[in-house]
């Protein structure tokens, strides 16, 4: 048996421990969903961490910045700018006046089925996308990083699909909350140790490192080639580049408080004060951590260098082989292990946030009209509905296979929940005037127009040459959409979605409701305790 | 919370049914109230009178110091946010001037992203104190515990 797998059978058994134990003390429905709202403000904002860092982050960023220097970094600065977004805007209001789920907010004043009916479409839209990048994302991984011991793509989807679906079924939030910040803490631990042999390796001088970034040697048709890694234009060049780096960042600045499975957080603490202590901690490690992805992927383009990592795994790769360059086969199956927990901790929580919305949202409210027919119903199904989203993950990820290009679903589902999610909770909070006739367009126009966007991108819309086997495009025609990332129309078009809608009808009930709201979310009166 | 009436823990056993018409002010029996988020405005009256508080000068106060905050500060991140893609994607000559040593003018600017967000949060969390208070202080006039029904 390698050290990895060692590894990874140690985190699997930790975080079983805690599923059990957790289990324990899930009874009943706010148990289930919110943990009881019994969450401390620093043990939710390192869990807000470890549900927001996923491998894309981790990996993927190091790897971007290993391949393409400076522009791979602007990533790490729209992953954490974004928190300003849910700190100013998001996250009290939030709290104060919902229960279990973002469409909580958008049914208070509006009608609630028709609502809840989209914003549970919207979720399980954004969960889906940010789910499938992970799931193809970990059995690629997974395999990789264990192929000694024979684990294949297939084994690897099917086993990250299985933990998940145990600690969410059985663990709730609770489970959900302490794998996500047992990861965080080893993610943060690997990530400084990482950067601290990286520096090491110069000599804890931060001059001769900054030297090596700017002077990066490689060979380009058998020709030695000094490239500056500092500068910005090897991943975005024109005559896109600039606009695409400005609907990406607008996409993930905006985004971001409007993802589900990071909003359901906050009805895990017990008032909008601690959500608000819970996303400064969170900016605190967020912040931290990606400020070290220069060490992670500056590092691994200077010391292990591009050549050796696309002949050993590619760029997902970069941080993994770093820290074997710098530490050994140990260390290696150390951060191996941390990556594989990195994907747990983000799958656990895209599931309970899923199943909570499509239990809550579309079952209870919905099918049901409000009211629970029987006790502890809403758990039942949404226990059910993890176990169903989970198994068909497994599906969709083993059918897809380990060739499928999911590089771009995670910057999709930023901007499917800037588009569709955003316009609707702003407006319901601070614009009187909104209805039940704008949410429902916004959403609609949000979701259909980030697809839409994305189907005509270059994403999905290349000509590949022949010789291409793997990751080929699912349309090989030109383009028709030149940017890769939708943001820059579709956020737009979500606005004015929700903005026409709500001018074009009347709705005197969900005025007359606003007062109430505003006193709520502004107040704290009333909140769920 | 309960409605006007009084309400009775129901005990192992007892099978008493809730009677009374949908018209009634205080229900009888043991019927369990909904949770806060699911009553109707109606329902929710005792917690407060939300129109009336929200006339108040002091919620007025409140949500208009929160905006004198919160929207320049939204506007200022954003700016300052959206300038590193603009500076970088349309002034790249200007962004790889380098400034410390052999570090540029594009690095350093994505640095300062990390210290704005770092300092706005700081500063809101220390403003955000204040909104604490002006709340609390608009529930106590109420007369009312903060909070609803678990």
């Amino acid at each position: 048996m390698s050290t990895s797998l060692i590894m990874f059978v140690i985190f699997i058994a930790i975080t079983l421990g805690i599923t059990y134990w957790a289990a324990q003390r899930t009874s009943g429905t706010t148990s289930f969903f919110a943990a009881n709202r019994q969450i401390t403000g620093w043990q939710n904002g390192i869990a807000i961490a470890g549900d927001y860092m996923s491998a894309a982050s981790f990996l993927g960023i190091a790897g971007l910045i290993a391949f393409n220097g400076y522009d791979g970094f602007m990533y790490s600065v729209g992953f954490l700018v974004a928190y300003l977004t849910v700190l100013l805007i998001v996250a009290e209001p939030l709290r104060n006046s919902g229960k279990y789920t973002m469409a909580d907010v958008l049914a208070y004043r509006l009608s609630a089925r028709p609502v809840r009916s989209m914003a549970a479409i919207s979720t399980l839209t954004v969960t889906t996308f940010y789910m499938i990048a992970q799931m193809v994302g970990a059995g690629t991984l997974v395999a990789l990083l264990l192929k000694d011991s024979g684990i294949n793509y297939n084994w690897a989807v099917v086993g990250v699909g299985a933990l998940m679906i145990i600690y969410v079924v059985f663990g709730g939030m609770l489970a959900t909350t302490w794998v996500q910040i047992v990861k965080a803490v080893l993610l943060m631990g690997g990530t400084l140790l990482l950067s601290i042999l990286v520096l090491a390796h110069f000599n804890f001088d931060l001059g001769a490192f900054f030297h090596a970034i700017t002077h990066v040697q490689s060979t380009v048709e058998g020709k030695p080639v000094t490239t500056n890694y500092l500068n910005p234009g090897l991943l975005y060049k024109p005559p896109w580049g600039a606009l695409d780096l400005l609907s990406l960042g607008l996409a993930l600045v905006l985004g971001t408080a409007g993802l589900p499975h990071i909003l359901v957080r906050f009805y895990t603490v017990p008032s909008a004060k601690i959500a608000r202590t819970s996303v400064v901690w969170a900016i605190a490690i967020i912040g931290t951590f990606y400020i070290l992805t220069t060490f992670l992927g500056f590092g691994a383009a200077t010391i292990v260098g591009k050549g050796f990592i696309t002949t050993n795994g590619g760029t997902n790769m970069s941080a993994p082989l770093l820290a074997q360059n710098l530490g050994g086969d140990i260390f290696f199956a150390f951060i191996s292990s941390v990556a594989f927990a990195t994907i747990l901790a983000v799958v656990a929580g895209l599931t309970i946030s899923a199943s909570t919305s499509f239990s809550h949202d579309f079952w209870t409210n919905v099918v049901h009209g409000g009211e629970e027919r029987t006790k502890g119903q809403e758990v039942f199904v949404a226990r059910m509905s993890a176990l169903v989203v989970g198994a068909l993950s497994i599906l969709i990820a083993i059918l897809l296979g380990p060739t499928f290009n999911v590089a771009y679903m995670v910057g999709l589902a930023f901007a499917l929940a800037a588009a569709a999610n955003l316009p609707a909770i702003l407006f319901s909070l601070f614009w009187k005037r909104f209805n039940t006739v704008g949410a429902v367009t916004g959403m609609a126009t949000g979701i259909i127009a980030t697809l839409v966007f994305i189907i005509i991108s270059p994403s999905i819309m290349a000509v590949d040459p022949d010789t291409l086997t793997a990751g080929r495009h699912l349309i090989q025609a030109k383009a028709i959409f030149p940017l890769a990332n939708p943001g820059i129309v579709s956020i737009p078009l979500g606005f004015i979605g929700a903005y026409l809608g709500t001018i074009l009808s009347h709705e005197p009930a969900s005025e007359a409701k606003y007062n109430e709201l505003n006193v709520r979310a502004n107040t704290g009166l009333g909140a769920e305790v | 919370m309960a409605q006007g009436g009084v309400r009775l823990e129901p005990e192992p056993g007892d099978l008493t049914t809730v009677s009374g018409g949908p018209g009634d002010i205080a229900p009888l029996g043991r019927d369990l109230p909904k949770p806060a988020h699911e009553q109707t405005a109606a329902e929710d009256v005792n917690a407060a009178t939300w129109d009336q508080v929200a006339a108040t000068d002091e919620f007025r106060a409140l949500v208009a110091a929160k905006i004198r905050f919160i929207l320049p500060a939204t506007i200022f991140f954003l700016v300052y946010y959206m300038a590193l893609p603009l500076l970088v994607g349309y002034a790249p000559d200007l962004m790889k001037t380098q400034v410390i040593g052999e570090i540029n003018l594009a690095y350093l600017f994505a640095l300062s992203q990390f210290l704005m967000t770092f300092i706005l949060a700081y500063l809101y969390l220390r403003k955000a104190n204040q909104f604490d208070a002006m709340a609390q202080n608009i529930i106590a006039k109420l007369g009312i515990k903060k909070g609803g029904t678990k």
